[in-house]
Order: structure tokens, then sequence, then C-alpha cells
């Protein structure tokens, strides 16, 4: 295995996509580590990317946020701004291991693993957030949903980096929300999880939605937030919700949750997300 | 695999030391620095035995490669007392027994010294959130969680 840190997201690229053998992007290595340790995967080449210019900082944008592909967990957190217009997301990203994990761990990082129950990804994915990719061919921007190709799989081609998350602009009474399953209350995969982002008009009604859920899938999927829209959240739209959650489950079934465990707990999950973006979108606390 | 040569600094010490690529911080350390007070209890980043700080954060040793460090600032627990004048945190373990065979509290020092620089007053549910990182088997966590905060009273100059 040999080691290089790029200078540029280019230089990166083009390293990986030059490396004959198995080449791997390192950014937390939170994953990647744990990967070499268990001898899951002998890569020929890591490229770190954490010094390439502005890959760790968060910046305002287009009134939303970019966050650099490089950017831990810990920054993300302590980062004011993006907390306040993007609770849901920051609340997914932190529930991602320890303080440690934390420390070093990365969104970007967690999307390009392609877990199914990756912890950041739908709160991302109801954000209808972006990504940058540079790739040998060029740069893309690409919806983050569009990004897991099933476990462990992204639709990322080789060389291909993500150099930066884009939040787009919080809408005036907007908020958003996540909750996972796990049976502990740390340090645990998801059995099953759903992220909502709401915008509301000012008599409260539910203009837009959009509902993610995590872990009851090959990768990331939405559900039928119409089934929300137009409405105040009042009981039967979230029953509604609930079942057009439990529609889109195709979970695995394992000693962790069974088809039937994961596929109802969806859909409390994403009511019970949906209560707390609508509580927060209408400012209550 | 051909060995890379890092300079760092560690507990304020310039340090100079080769790895190959794939070696964790952990091993660096250990083997190669005989600093042998970070513990692997996983490897994996599940135990926090093997915390240390690099560049102000609290990390697993065992997820961070040697060759990463190049040019940061590492705090491992040999940092921590001054010669013979242990830490607060390190004399309210032992005044409290918040440990006993010992292997877990190396890691739980320096990351309830990362939390206590961040949160100087915090509650039970903070310091256990902070520390759910670090595994300990022996002492059932709540002497960890006394000692943590009569260092912090004491340290908060509340004693
Ligand atoms: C103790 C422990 C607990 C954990 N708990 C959770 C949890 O609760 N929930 C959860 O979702 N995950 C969890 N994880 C997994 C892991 O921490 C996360 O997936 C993390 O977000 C990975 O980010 P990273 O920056 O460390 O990724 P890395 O390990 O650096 O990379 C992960 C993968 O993505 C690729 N990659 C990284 N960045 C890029 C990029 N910018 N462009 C292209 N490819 C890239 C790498 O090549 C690698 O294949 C846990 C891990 C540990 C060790
Ligand atoms: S040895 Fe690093 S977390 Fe267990
Ligand atoms: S004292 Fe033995 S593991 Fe904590």
């Amino acid at each position: 295995m040999r080691y290089m840190t790029a200078e540029t997201a280019e230089a990166a690229s083009s390293a990986l996509a030059a490396e004959p053998g198995l080449a791997r992007v390192l950014a937390g290595g939170t994953d990647l580590l744990v990967q070499l340790k268990a001898g899951m995967i002998r890569p020929d080449l890591v490229v770190d990317i954490k010094k390439i210019p502005g890959i760790r900082e968060i910046t305002a944008e287009n009134g939303g946020w970019r966050i650099g592909a490089a950017v831990a967990n810990a920054e993300l957190k302590e980062h004011p701004g993006v907390k306040a217009d993007w609770p849901g997301v920051v609340e997914g990203a932190n529930l991602i291991g320890s303080t440690q994990v934390q420390g070093r761990c990365t969104m970007a990082g967690n999307l390009c693993n392609g877990s199914p129950a990756a912890d950041a990804v739908p709160g991302l994915v109801a954000a209808d957030a972006s990504v940058t990719v540079v790739g040998p061919s060029g740069t893309r921007v690409v919806k983050v949903a569009d990004i897991p190709a099933g476990p462990g799989r992204t639709t990322l081609a080789k060389g291909e980096i993500v150099t930066a998350i884009h939040l787009p602009a919080k809408a005036a009474r907007s908020s958003d929300a996540y909750l996972r399953f796990i049976p502990r209350t740390e340090m645990d995969i998801a059995v099953a999880a759903a992220a909502v982002s709401l915008t509301l008009s000012e008599d409260g009604t539910i203009t837009a939605a959009r509902v993610a859920l995590g872990a009851v899938a090959p990768k990331v999927v939405l559900a039928d937030a119409s089934t929300i829209i137009g409405t105040k959240l009042d009981d039967a739209a979230l029953a509604a919700l609930a079942k057009a959650a439990e529609a889109v489950c195709n979970p695995i079934d394992d000693k962790r949750g069974t088809i039937e465990f994961r596929t109802s707990t969806a859909g409390v999950l994403a009511r019970r997300a949906a209560v707390i973006a609508y509580n927060r979108a209408k400012g209550v606390k | 695999m051909k060995s890379i040569p890092v300079s760092t600094t560690i507990n304020g010490d310039p340090v100079e030391f080769l790895c190959t690529p794939d070696e964790p911080l952990l091993d660096v350390l250990r083997n190669r620095l005989g600093l042998t007070g970070a513990k692997e209890g996983c490897g994996t980043g599940d135990c926090g035995a093997c915390s240390v700080t690099v560049n102000g954060r609290l990390v697993c040793s065992c997820l961070v490669l040697g060759v990463e460090v190049e040019g940061a600032q590492i705090e491992t627990i040999e940092g921590m007392a001054h010669g013979e004048t242990l830490h607060p945190l390190q004399r309210h373990f032992i005044e409290k027994a918040a440990l006993q065979c010992g292997v877990c509290t190396p890691g739980i020092l320096v990351a309830a010294k990362s939390l206590l620089e961040k949160n100087a007053s915090p509650t039970d549910e903070e310091v256990r959130y902070w520390l759910a990182g670090n595994l300990c088997r022996c002492t059932g966590y709540d002497k960890i969680i006394e000692a943590v905060q009569s260092a912090a009273a004491e340290m908060r100059g509340e004693v």
C-alpha cells in the first residue's frame, strides 16, 4: 500500500484514476481503517484528501452552505449557522459513532462508504443536498440521492471524488429532523431511520416536504411525501405518512431487526421525525 | 512496504519517526516510540482505550494512520502529569477508585480532559455521552463519572 496526500482535487483524481490496482480515498478513515484492519480490502494506493485547500471548510453559498468533503462531523456540529438552518442534517451526522469517531468522520465519507444504514445520508437526501464530484472527465454536481448504488457501492466512477456537499438555502418556515432506532442509546448502527424536511405556509399548512428512510432498503429511499403536503400534520396525515414509509421499505431480515420490525419502525420514525420538523419549522422548541 | 519519515510534535516535543503507510498511529506510539499509555482494546474504534488528541481533537489513535500526523500536534496520556504532579483528573480517579484493571483509564483520562477543556461544567449526562466511546469492563462507570465531576469542580476552583 502506498500513501499520498493530494494538494488538489484534480491531483487526487488523476492519481486514483491512474492506479491500476485498488485505490481508495482517505477522509476521516473511520470506515477505511476498520476495513484495512479486518483485511476486507487491500488497497494499493490510499489518497489522503484532507490537505486539499478548502476541503475542510464550511462556507456560506447562495443562501445555503458548502461543506467541504473533509470537514469532520465534530467541526460541523460546532458550526452555528449550519445547525440553525439544517438541524436534522447535523443531528444525523452527529449520531455517527463516539466523540472520538466524530473527531474524524465526515458526511462525505459516510455517503461514499455506501452503507444502507449511513446516518448522515437520509438527512442530506431529505434536504435535497448535492455534491460536487471531481473526476478524470471534469467536474459535475450530483444530488446526494444519486450517489448510493447499493450496499458498499456508489455511482462514482473510478477516479471520482466528492469535494463538497451543498445544502440549499433554507426556506422561510422550514426545518428538518432525523431519527434512528438502535437497540442502545449510543454507538450502534441504525436498524431503521427516517429524515423529514418540510416547509410551512403562514397558517401552518405543509407546502413542501421530503421524507427519506435509511437502513430499510439497499440504499436510502424516499417515501411519498404528498401524504402530508397540504395538511397541518393531523393524525390522518401522520397515519398516511407512516403507511407511505412502510410501503417503500425493502429491508433485510437479520438478528438486529426482522423485516416486519424494520418496516413498522420506519413508519413510526417517519411520523415522529415529521412532528419534530413541523414544530421546529413553527419555531416551537 | 516502504517506510515513510514523519515529523510531528508529541506532548510538546518534536518527534520524528519512520512508519509503514498502513501503520496505525497507535502502533507507532506503542511500538516505535515507547509511549505505551494508549492501549489497544479493539483496534477498530469501538473501545476508546487508544484515545489521544490530534491538533486538539479527541480521536482513536487506532483509526489514524501514522503517516497522517505529519506536522500535527499530538497529546497523549504521557503528557498529562507534570513530572510527579498528577493532573486533577488523575488524582480524582485514584481517590474515587475510578479504575480497577486500568486498561481503559488512559483513554478515559485523555477523553475527560478534552471534555473539560470544552465544557468546564458538564452535567452527568453530558459526561456519559462524551465518554460513550470509552468502554470499561470493570467499574460500572459510576465512579468514573464521579471522579470526572469532582476533578471538574476542583478545576473550577470550587473545592
Ligand atoms: C466505532 C464506530 C462507530 C460508527 N458508528 C456509525 C454510526 O453510528 N452510523 C454510521 O452511519 N456510521 C458509523 N460508523 C462508520 C463511519 O464512522 C462513518 O461511515 C463515517 O462517516 C465515515 O467517514 P470517514 O470520513 O471516516 O470515511 P473514510 O473511512 O475516510 O472513507 C469511507 C469510504 O468512503 C470513501 N471516501 C471518503 N471520502 C470520500 C470522498 N470525499 N470522495 C470519494 N470517496 C470518499 C473512502 O475511500 C472509503 O471507501 C462508525 C464507525 C466506527 C469506527
Ligand atoms: S483500540 Fe482504538 S478504539 Fe479500541
Ligand atoms: S478499569 Fe478495567 S476496563 Fe476500566
